[in-house]
């Protein structure tokens, strides 16, 4: 592994995510089911970060902060997965290998712990990242 | 007397179950029940008689917030953003009917733009792949009816189809395959131990980004070297790769479903290349077909709607009108965005204020942007004009392709109570584009 602290991410999709994306994406259950990663035990303990706490993810394109979970689909240490959705988008590269495909799967990212920091709402991060968010920071 | 509609095409997965039964009352606006669906299914039916529905389109105002407007007044601002526009782009329609689609193709040809959809971020890179390497498939029924050996790479239909296994793959009892799962092997091959991984008679843990190496071993297995793979292939090992190519080569007919394990790591489109590749191997000593999981239930619609119009699936850069070019990395929407191309957005049918990564969102964001979608999403919530329409399968009824490319005729059952279809919106658009291009000209 390159540095200690860089994991690679994939990001995919969950039946709790495809649920509550229909009920609507401003929903407490979209929140809910898309601001966490899931990790390998192993790298948590490695990183001093507490089940369900929040922590700082940073990839080459942004940083968004997620709550870290250890999951029922389990991954392998050194690979994290954030559920498809506004969270994980915030960290996803655009590059594409000129397929139009951006790298939703496969790329490094560093997991800090974070548990002061608070976790943002769907709409805060997308308006936010356009200036359109009117409400608190 | 509640109306009872049966044999109801469900508008979520790429599985477009068509056996769902509802329930809705005599005035036709309340769904009442939903029966044969999975629970993100039943989450769309109920939705679509939710009071808090969008009816009229929405527009911007400067301080932020929103103001209705008639049907009209939105179309007329569509059309003028879009005759002034050199080159607007159009994606979406993951869910939309094949109607809509074609609608859509004479909106972008009047006005000259790019029209793309949801596969350019999904199965995009199988397109390519196709085009380069054949597409050796099969229906779903056929799986249904004789497969023993199914394989899931890089898919989790537990959570992206719920339905796939029961309805299509492991678990149901078809002509040649009377006995069901009994009979059946479930070979699953996954970075992660998935819930489709947990009902799977084998899981091969690939590592992440290295599905290409794993099939290059299978590819030595068949053509008879084996002996000499090392010990260690993309994680797996060397006895599990025998085994599992023994298991794939003494089934009586084989299916592999790949997803976005593939098309979303490295290697893209050379992953489902090698994949078909390896069917060919398959071939020579049994039968073997592939199948790309496509994720909503009318994705693969606009592939084979703009193929029989423009003949290209996708990344269709129609500025010149009067011919069609495709060359994905130039004329796909992510990468368009990113070399801030495009001077105006139409977002329908999809999310990408949510599904795009964030710096594609921003620079799309620069110019006038316009989502056409039922729901309140991302991309409506940072729009300029939103315009809401009826939902295919609910309010409207539709032709869609499944997965396996088979046509499915979709049902209405609520009352669309004003709201405009896809198509019809579109046409109107259209037409406006066309008479303000011959007053220009």
């Amino acid at each position: 592994m390159a540095e200690n602290n860089t994991l690679n991410m994939i990001t995919q999709r969950a039946f709790e995510e495809g649920v509550a994306m229909e009920i609507g994406k401003t929903s407490p259950e979209y929140f809910d089911a898309c601001n966490i990663i899931e990790m390998n035990e192993q790298d948590m303990k490695r990183l001093g970060i507490l089940k369900n706490t929040n922590v700082r993810v940073t990839s080459e394109s942004g940083q968004v902060i997620v709550k870290a979970v250890v999951g029922r689909q389990t991954v392998y240490p050194g690979l994290c997965h954030i559920r498809q959705g506004v969270w994980a988008n915030q960290v996803v590269p655009p590059r594409t290998q000129s397929t139009g495909t951006p790298q939703y799967s496969g790329f490094p990212v560093t997991v800090e712990p974070a548990p002061e920091e608070k976790l943002k709402t769907a709409l805060h991060l997308v308006q936010g990242a356009v200036g359109m968010w009117k409400g608190e920071e | 007397m509640p109306k009872v509609y049966e044999n109801v095409g469900c508008p979520y997965c790429g599985c477009s179950c068509d056996d769902v039964r509802v329930t809705v009352s005599d005035d036709g606006k309340k769904v009442l029940e939903v029966e044969n669906v999975c629970a993100i299914g039943t989450e769309i039916f109920k939705h679509g008689s939710s009071e808090h529905r969008i009816r009229l389109p929405r527009l911007r105002q400067p301080d932020g917030s929103t103001k209705d407007i008639s049907y009209e007044e939105a179309i007329e601002w569509t059309a003028q953003r879009l005759y002034k526009a050199k080159k607007p782009l159009m994606y979406g329609f993951g869910s939309t009917n094949c109607e809509g689609q074609a609608a859509a193709a004479r909106v972008m040809e009047s006005a000259g733009g790019c029209l793309d959809n949801c596969a350019t971020i999904c199965h995009g890179p199988s397109f390519l792949a196709i085009f380069d390497n054949g597409y050796p498939t099969c229906t779903l029924g056929e799986v249904k009816n004789r497969a023993d050996v199914i394989v899931y790479w890089g898919s989790n239909p537990a959570h992206a189809h719920p339905r796939h296994m029961s309805r299509y793959s492991i678990f149901p009892r078809g002509f040649f395959t009377g006995k069901g799962q009994k009979k059946r092997t479930v070979i699953v091959i996954d970075p992660r131990y998935t819930d489709t991984a947990n009902v799977a008679d084998i899981h091969v843990r690939v590592k992440q980004g290295h599905d290409y190496e794993l099939f290059d071993a299978f590819r030595m297995v068949m053509h008879g070297h084996g002996d000499d793979l090392p010990d260690v292939v993309a994680d797996v090992p060397k006895e599990q790769i025998l085994q599992v190519a023994e298991i794939m080569s003494k089934a009586r007919f084989g299916t592999v479903f790949y997803g976005m394990g593939l098309t979303h790591s490295d290697g893209r489109n050379h992953n489902i290349d090698i994949a078909i590749s390896l069917m060919r191997d398959m071939n020579k000593v049994t039968k073997w077909t592939i199948m790309a999981m496509r994720g909503h239930y009318n994705i693969a619609g606009p592939g084979v709607v703009w193929s029989w119009t423009f003949g290209f699936p996708y990344c269709l850069d129609l500025t010149k009108k009067n011919y069609a070019h495709m060359n994905p990395g130039e004329t796909s929407s992510v990468d368009m965005a990113m070399r801030d191309e495009v001077d105006m957005f139409i977002n329908i049918g999809t999310d990408a204020g949510a599904h795009f990564p964030i710096p594609a969102v921003q620079h799309l964001k620069k110019h006038p942007w316009v989502t056409i979608d039922p729901s309140v999403c991302m991309a409506s919530e940072i729009a300029d004009l939103h315009i809401p329409v009826c939902i295919c399968g609910v309010d409207t009824g539709g032709i869609v392709y499944r997965m396996d490319n088979v046509p499915i005729q979709f049902r209405q059952v609520l009352d669309p109570q004003g709201l405009l279809t896809d198509e019809e919106l579109l046409n109107k658009i259209a037409d406006r584009v066309d008479e303000l291009n011959a007053k220009g000209a």
